[in-house]
Order: C-alpha cells, then structure tokens, then sequence
C-alpha cells in the first residue's frame, strides 16, 4: 500500500471519530470508563511516543544526542516556555550535541 | 453582548495564534520524517488534530509502517469523540454545521467552549477557537512544511531533536496529578521493553494497549488526559480557578 493510503484512510478515521460524537446517544459515550479510557490512552501514547522518538533506532535502543534534547525540553518546560520554544530547545540541544561529536 | 467584547471570543482567538503558530513545526517535522510536502499538508487540512498528526508522522520517522502509524493516530483520537459528544450537549449543531463542527473538535475549541458558562459564549468560544486554530495550523503548516524541505539534512539541524521536545510538551500539560504520571510512566516502560521484540511502530500499540486496560479499571477523575496544548481559561478570570498553576500570578495577559 503507498503512504498516501493510510494517510487519507488515518484522516477518514479522524473525522468519522469525530462525527461519532455528535451522532451517537450521549449515554453510550457519556459513561465515565468511556471517558478515562480516551483519557488515558491519550496520556499513554504521548509517552510511548515521547519514548520512541527519543530512544528507539528501528528496533534498536540507543542513546545519543536526542536523549540530550530529552533533557533540555524539560527544563524548558519546567520553566514554563511555550510549546514552540520547547521545540526550538530541543532541536538546539540536539544539533549542538551532535556538532561536539556525539551520535 | 457585542461579537468583539465577548471573553469567548478573546480567549479563542488567543489560543488559535498560539496553537496554529506550532503548526511551523509539524509542518518541520513531517517533511523530516519523510512525507512529502502535499503529505504533510494533507494531514493538516484533513486529520486536523494535532496529538494524532504528531504521532502518525512519530511512526513514520521511526522506521514504522503505515499501518501502525495509522493505528497511533486512530487511537490517541479517540478522545475527540468524548469531547464531540460534550459539544452535541453544549452547542447542539445541525446539518452542515454538524459536519463542520465534527471537523474542528478538538482540544483547544473543547477548552474553550467547556470554559465559559452562558450558552451563546460556549458556542462563540468553540467556532473562534476552532475555525482560528485551523486556518491558522494549516497556514503555518505549510510555511513548516517549505522550511523542512530547504534545510537539507534534518539530524544536522537536531529536528530529530526537535520531534521529542514536541512530544513532550504535548504530554507535559497532561501529566498534572499522581495517576497520569503513573499511567505515562507504566506506557513508556512497555514502550521500551517492546522495541527490541516487535517491528517499529508497534510498541506505541503495546502502550496504548497498556493505557486502555488502564483506563477501563481505573476508578480515578474522568478528565485525565483531556486537557488542551495551551491554557484555554482567562488567567485574570477568577470564576475559572481549573488547571491554574499553584504560583500563576495572571495580570500578564
């Protein structure tokens, strides 16, 4: 299948989850575990991705300069910047780390 | 009350230039995890919320399939159906305002809405937060898009980098009381254990696996995880002390 399948199919989803909400009987979402399922599912794949994204080469773990950019993101945010600048951190850290010479 | 005074309007307006101005950097990202230009304004103009963008282009520059990124992306939106049917209750929208509803529900227009307290302003909050934030991501997708594709190599300007500081400020306002931490930590150790066993993408599926069976035996709040990318409440807005942080001094705004 090429990319752009599973992108037009992802964003088929997307919207027909959406949708669901405004057409379904507000009883058969309105249920509290309904609620914190969505919630924590949206908790656990931000960290999973989060995971991913800073430690995961293909099916290999390894430890390089994005573990750097890891740690600048969360100073970052510990001292309230805003999302875009949290951002920028990361991508400074990483690139900065990676001119010293690390992976 | 007029259209331009009305607090909705403001404080929907204020989230839609700070929430569509970090569409620069999906835009960035998308086109350095491999997706073309078109690809990557596509997810903006269709997918339209912003978690499950993150996380299809996430899989995608970790060596997934298209697949498991769709799966990410189908999962982390779940929840836009529990605030779709929040705002059904809220705003009630008929016909093509139905569908164009359905498009733009998303954290920050539920946010928005779910702060204000008279009917006609929740309705004013979500299409002003809605509407902005999506005219405003998707132009600057685009302008993300173009500046991914003229840097060249996206490692040397540490946009890889830049893809995990992302995915932590999305999760960082999420992670507010005891449970969410637990919830995060406990996906993030299955993530790991799961990558040297199971082919790239797959381990954000074991997590979300793990969080599901979290969710449905948890006896916790219900609004864990469902909170916007930006604070959606009037920091100089007393009637609206929910998510404020301890030592906010407001005034600033």
């Amino acid at each position: 299948m090429p990319l752009w399948f599973w992108i037009l199919a992802a964003c088929v989803i997307a919207f027909l989850t959406k949708l669901a909400g405004y057409l379904v009987p507000a009883k058969v979402l309105s249920n509290k575990r309904m609620t914190r399922i969505a919630g924590a599912l949206t908790i656990g794949l931000l960290a999973s991705l989060t995971v991913v994204n800073t430690l995961a080469s293909g099916s290999q773990l390894t430890l390089d300069s994005r573990l750097g950019a890891l740690a600048a993101a969360a100073v970052a945010l510990l001292l309230r910047a805003p999302f875009l600048v949290v951002v920028v951190v990361g991508a400074l850290a990483a690139a900065a780390l990676r001119l010293a010479g690390l992976p | 009350m007029q259209f331009r005074q009305s607090p909705a309007v403001r404080i929907g307006a204020s989230i839609a230039i700070a929430t569509g101005l970090y569409g620069i950097s999906f835009g960035a990202l998308g086109v350095a995890s491999g997706l073309t230009i078109w690809q990557t304004i596509a997810l903006s103009l269709l997918m339209f919320t912003g978690g499950s963008q993150f996380a299809f282009i996430g899989v995608i520059a970790g060596g997934g399939g298209g697949a498991a990124a769709l799966g990410s992306a189908a999962l982390l939106g779940m929840r836009n159906a529990v605030y779709g049917m929040q705002l059904n209750a809220m705003i009630g929208p008929t016909g093509w305002r139905r569908l164009a509803a359905a498009h733009v529900t998303i954290d920050e227009s539920m946010a928005t809405a779910s702060g204000q307290s008279d009917s006609i302003e929740r309705e004013r909050g979500f299409w002003v937060a809605g509407i902005g934030v999506f005219v405003l991501w998707n132009v600057f997708t685009v302008a993300g898009a173009l500046l991914g594709d003229a840097i060249g190599d996206p490692k040397a300007w540490g946009l890889d980098g830049a893809a995990v500081a992302a995915f932590l400020g999305l999760l960082w306002p999420r992670l507010r009381a005891k449970e969410p931490v637990a919830i995060a930590v406990a996906c993030a150790l299955a993530t790991v254990l799961a990558v040297p066993f199971v082919p790239p993408g797959v381990p954000i599926l074991v997590a979300a696996v793990v969080a599901a069976v979290w969710g449905y035996v948890s006896t916790g709040p219900a609004d864990e995880g469902l909170e916007p990318d930006v604070e959606p409440h009037d920091p100089d807005d007393p009637r609206l002390p929910r998510h404020r942080h301890p030592d906010a001094t407001g005034g600033d705004a």
